[in-house]
């Protein structure tokens, strides 16, 4: 019993994992590195003979070599209820397997899928996937079987398959899990998708900051090129650019422009990248797609999960939280367990004050409203969104217009610019959104006072005015950008208005 | 500028489709920065215009076109590092980093369960007290 397991994910190695791992290797032990169990408060996370020591700093290795460090000990981690309360198809490996071994991919299941899928006609595989329910991950919730079918009808010698893995939202890393620590499952899913619309090549665009996750997948798809063949798949490495998220600006980056969003229609499923008929989906939709495919997969899915969300969502439990990571389980649960069952409150032992589910663009949700159940529908009823699935916790130290304005901030920095509401609106709402803060305006600004604004009124607003006029801006935003960047922008401005009008000096 | 590096990463991307980030990426790690000479040898081997090439490099953050010597730290200040705590410490980091060290600020790392996270090169460092936080950029 000399072998021990350490993760080797990126966030595993941010809070310390090699200087642990250096140590047993220094004891005499022999180091596995593992993919991460999720669990990311007690990282790093040693595991020997199934028993889990964490958080552990290499000054302890010699007390859990002896084995001791009791405090840190949290007895056999499958059984952990952290871990056991889950649900994880997705993540099914996680923890246990080494995310570059073939042998430990195809022990835990691997290949089941793309072998199942390639003895099945095109239209079958779409036709499970459909029955599945699967919808996309990566925020919009669109059918995936639809957008595959629609591929697979559009007439075009060349197809392609492209992977978004520009995972930007600020309180989401299950993409970056699923890429350093089951690189596999994403180019299985992938391979599938390939056989089911008749595409030949797939893109991974994988973004900058992720650099583990970069060089796991290059050197995954080294080893697998037997498998996956005839396809054949290639990584391209984003930018900084934040708006490449967006499917059809991401189209443009890998093309080699300025990731400027495209006007739909076309949709890319018909004219996608290099204006070929285009299949683009999230990671976490890629990785699902393996076990629809295998054995009673898509019946699973189907069963699992409410009204018309099926299947299983890795919720990522982030921000102000005790007990952050990646938490997989069928939709339908609510923010209530999420943030005080499962993530047990706030880290600083503050109250809650808000959650912000869904990225940046998501909506601020107050905890009278967490009783909401995981759901698309529900989500969008509530004027909020589920996006990628992040959930960032605020504790009552927040100040939420202080937030709101930060989400104007960040849409005028990461604005492509192609369209004058988010290019401008944004910049615009910061500025109303800090003469509001700052106790309603008296003069008109610079702009405004510019002799060649005819139009423009020369004096100033009251607070209520200005409280209108940044409603007016959101609505133009919201209706009349082209991408989700400008158009869910005003998500967090609202609800934080809505629920906090305090923190406006309202 | 050493036109041989420039040469061999344009020969390494010949025919390859969308060549265009893949060759930049190459180009700003060799040197640091494209300079306009590197983009207007960009733009004849790509068939490309000096302006299109010029207008993706300023378009992404990653690229620059003026070089910047300094070691660089990148520290996340999005909405959940911000819930925990980043926005208290970056004052002391700022003052540690004077005009020695580039001191970027990124949107998520990925670390958003133990911030506040930042990342030197291709480190990565997580639960950064203000301490910890100072003694990186100072280290840098």
């Amino acid at each position: 019993m000399t072998t021990v397991r350490i993760s080797d994910d990126a966030l595993a190695l941010a809070c310390g994992a090699d200087g642990v791992a250096a140590a047993f290797e220094q004891a005499g032990w022999t180091v596995e590195r593992v993919s991460s169990w999720g669990m990311h408060w007690l990282e790093p996370l040693v595991e020997i003979n199934g028993i889990g020591w964490g958080p552990l700093a290499p000054a302890r290795v010699g007390e859990v070599i002896e084995g001791k460090a009791d405090n840190l000990c949290i007895g056999p981690i499958a059984a952990y209820p952290w871990i056991a309360s889950q649900q994880r198809l997705t993540f099914a490996r996680a923890g246990q397997t080494r995310p570059l071994s073939l042998e430990d991919y195809q022990a835990g299941g691997g290949w089941q899928g793309l072998t199942r899928a390639r003895a099945m006609a095109s239209s079958e595989v779409v036709a499970t996937v459909h029955a599945s329910g699967l919808r996309g991950r990566g925020g919009a919730g669109f059918p995936a079987g639809i957008k595959w079918q629609t591929v697979l009808n559009a007439p075009g010698a060349e197809k392609y398959v492209v992977c978004n893995a520009d995972e930007g939202d600020s309180g989401t890393f299950a993409d970056r899990m699923v890429m350093e620590g089951d690189p596999f499952q994403l180019l299985e899913g992938m391979a599938i998708v390939g056989h089911a619309v008749g595409a030949g090549q797939g893109y991974i665009y994988v973004r900058s900051e992720y650099p583990h996750a970069i060089a796991k997948l290059n050197a995954a798809i080294a080893l697998a090129e037997q498998h996956l063949a005839p396809f054949r798949i290639e990584v391209r490495v984003g930018a900084g650019a934040y708006v490449c998220g967006e499917e059809t600006s991401l189209l443009n980056s890998i093309e080699g422009k300025r990731g400027e969003v495209r006007a739909k229609p076309p949709l890319p499923a018909l004219e996608g990248l290099f204006g070929c008929p285009t299949v683009v989906n999230n990671v976490l939709t890629l990785a699902a797609i393996p076990h629809i495919l295998s054995d009673g997969g898509a019946e699973l899915y189907a069963r699992l999960g409410v009204d018309r969300s099926k299947g299983t969502m890795p919720i990522q439990l982030a921000g102000n939280i005790k007990h952050g990571g990646l938490y997989e389980t069928a939709f339908g649960i609510t923010l209530q367990e999420l943030v005080y069952d499962i993530g047990g409150g706030t880290a600083s032992g503050r109250p809650v004050k808000a959650v912000q589910v869904g990225g940046p663009l998501g909506a601020y949700i107050p905890p009278e409203q967490f009783h909401l159940p995981f759901d698309y529908e529900a989500y969008a009823g509530a004027d909020a969104l589920i996006g990628h699935g992040g959930i960032v916790v605020f504790d009552d130290t927040a100040d939420m217009g202080k937030m709101a304005r930060f989400a104007m901030e960040f849409c005028a920095a990461e604005s492509c610019g192609k369209c004058t509401p988010c290019r401008i609106g944004s910049t615009r709402g910061v500025e109303l959104i800090d003469r509001i803060r700052s106790g309603g305006k008296v003069t008109a600004d610079a702009v405004e006072a510019l002799p060649q604004m005819h139009n423009a009124r020369k004096a100033g607003r009251s607070r209520e005015e200005d409280l209108a006029l940044l409603e007016d801006l959101c609505e133009t935003m919201q209706f009349g950008s082209l991408c989700a960047l400008g158009g869910f922008t005003p998500y967090p401005v609202r609800s934080a208005l809505k629920h906090w009008p305090e923190d406006f000096g309202l | 500028m050493n036109t041989n590096d420039l040469e061999r990463i344009l020969a390494a991307h010949a025919g390859r489709k969308g060549a265009l980030l893949p060759i930049l990426h190459d180009v700003q790690h060799a040197y640091g920065y494209v300079s306009a000479e590197a983009e207007a040898a960009i733009a004849k081997a790509l068939n490309l215009s000096r302006a299109e090439v010029h207008g993706v490099v300023s378009f992404y953050h990653d690229f620059s076109a003026e070089p910047d010597p300094r070691p660089c730290i990148e520290l996340c200040r999005a909405e959940a590092c911000q819930a925990r705590g980043v926005e208290a410490i970056v004052g002391a980091a700022e003052e540690a980093a004077g005009n020695r060290v580039q001191l970027k600020t990124v949107y998520c790392l990925g670390l958003c369960s133990v911030g506040p996270a930042a990342r030197s090169g291709d480190t990565l460092h997580a639960r950064l007290s203000e301490a910890a936080l100072v003694e990186l950029v100072q280290s840098a």
